[in-house]
């Protein structure tokens, strides 16, 4: 009997650890798509159009032979915005000179948030549209976007600020495939996220 | 008998227990529940858009504006530690006096500030000339 319950709490042991097992190749997320010829393809990010806090158009060609992480937030969110951005800061810092990565914020009120308030903020942040993008567009194209990197955008006048939205960071492979994500409130979360992006990084 | 001293002993520890050893406890409450989004668990802001609150100058340059601008938030310039934060801060309209000392306690004394710590009365004062979206200071 004891030696049963010593063999089911190794076991439990080993279940546990199991992220740390895990192999170095990262999986596909989201829903798989039917291809052409009804095979399975992995879920796709679909082609986008909007405009950065330089006014540069960024699309999907932007990002050729590239990861990069994704996420959406609004300047004047009182919620969970800030301690997102504090986190996109830290992968953008660890990450700053590894060119095949680039970052991807969306704002959920291009109402409010211009090229000009974006291209403020990029500033005061410290960063620079070559590595982290901070782009503005047509909402309804923007909220469309967001079920496709796995987060929620939705008007809500009974959430603070009026947007009701999840705090997820996508990581995007270079032939448009989701990878990994994260909490984007939760640091520990991100430190195992920036080793999902390095593990990308050293796909061949 | 026996039940009566079950109950003195569960008194006891649930005494000891609400018996927190730091006084700031509703503070750290308040600033987790309304302050912390912004200015992080550990008082750092964020970089260029919110202003850090460990360390930062402007609690002891000016600090009789705190309570007004926790109450009515700001709106405008404000400069912390040789840097310019522009970012709106809404205010929170339902705090009492007594909530607002104690979250300006639990700045004061959190993330290595040794600010001197106010007392309420000291706060109703600092409160009674603001009013709305006006500059305090």
């Amino acid at each position: 009997m004891r030696y049963l319950f010593l063999f089911f709490a190794s076991l439990t042991i080993i279940m546990g650890c199991q992220s740390s097992l895990s192999p170095d190749v990262l999986p596909m997320l989201g829903t798989p798509e039917t291809g052409p010829n009804g095979d399975s393809i992995p879920h796709t990010i679909p082609d986008f159009s909007f405009i950065d806090q330089d006014s540069n158009v960024v699309n999907n060609e932007t990002f050729a032979g590239k990861a990069y992480v994704a996420d959406f937030f609004f300047i004047a969110c009182p919620t969970i915005c800030p301690k997102t951005s504090k986190q996109m800061l830290r992968i953008h810092d660890r990450f700053k000179e590894e060119p095949r990565l680039e970052l991807l914020g969306h704002t959920l009120a291009p109402k409010y948030d211009s090229v000009a308030a974006l291209n403020r903020y990029a500033h005061n942040l410290g960063v620079s549209s070559d590595k982290w993008h901070f782009v503005t567009g047509d909402q309804a194209a923007i909220y469309k976007m967001a079920p496709e990197y796995m987060n929620i955008a939705l008007n809500d006048e009974d959430a603070p600020g009026g947007i009701n939205h999840s705090g997820y960071l996508i990581l995007v492979d270079k032939n448009r495939h989701i990878r990994s994500f994260c909490n984007g409130t939760d640091p520990d979360d991100v430190d195992r996220f920036m080793d999902d992006i390095q593990k990308l990084l050293n796909e061949k | 008998m026996k039940n009566s001293l079950i109950f003195t002993v569960f008194a006891a520890l649930l005494f000891l227990a609400s018996c927190e050893t730091y006084p700031y406890q509703q503070g750290k409450i308040l600033y987790t529940n309304f302050c912390e989004n912004c200015h992080m668990a550990d008082g750092t802001g964020l970089v260029g858009v919110i202003p850090p609150l460990a360390g930062a100058d402007f609690l002891t340059k000016n600090g009789e504006a705190v309570p007004c601008i926790i109450r009515n938030g700001i709106k405008g310039d404000l400069d912390v530690n040789g840097r310019i934060y522009s970012t709106e801060m809404a205010g929170i309209e339902r705090l009492t006096e007594f909530e607002i000392t104690n979250i300006i306690n639990y700045i004061h004394t959190s993330w290595g500030n040794e600010i001197p710590i106010v007392e309420h009365l000291q706060v109703r004062e600092w409160l009674k000339p603001c009013e709305k979206n006006t500059k305090p200071f």
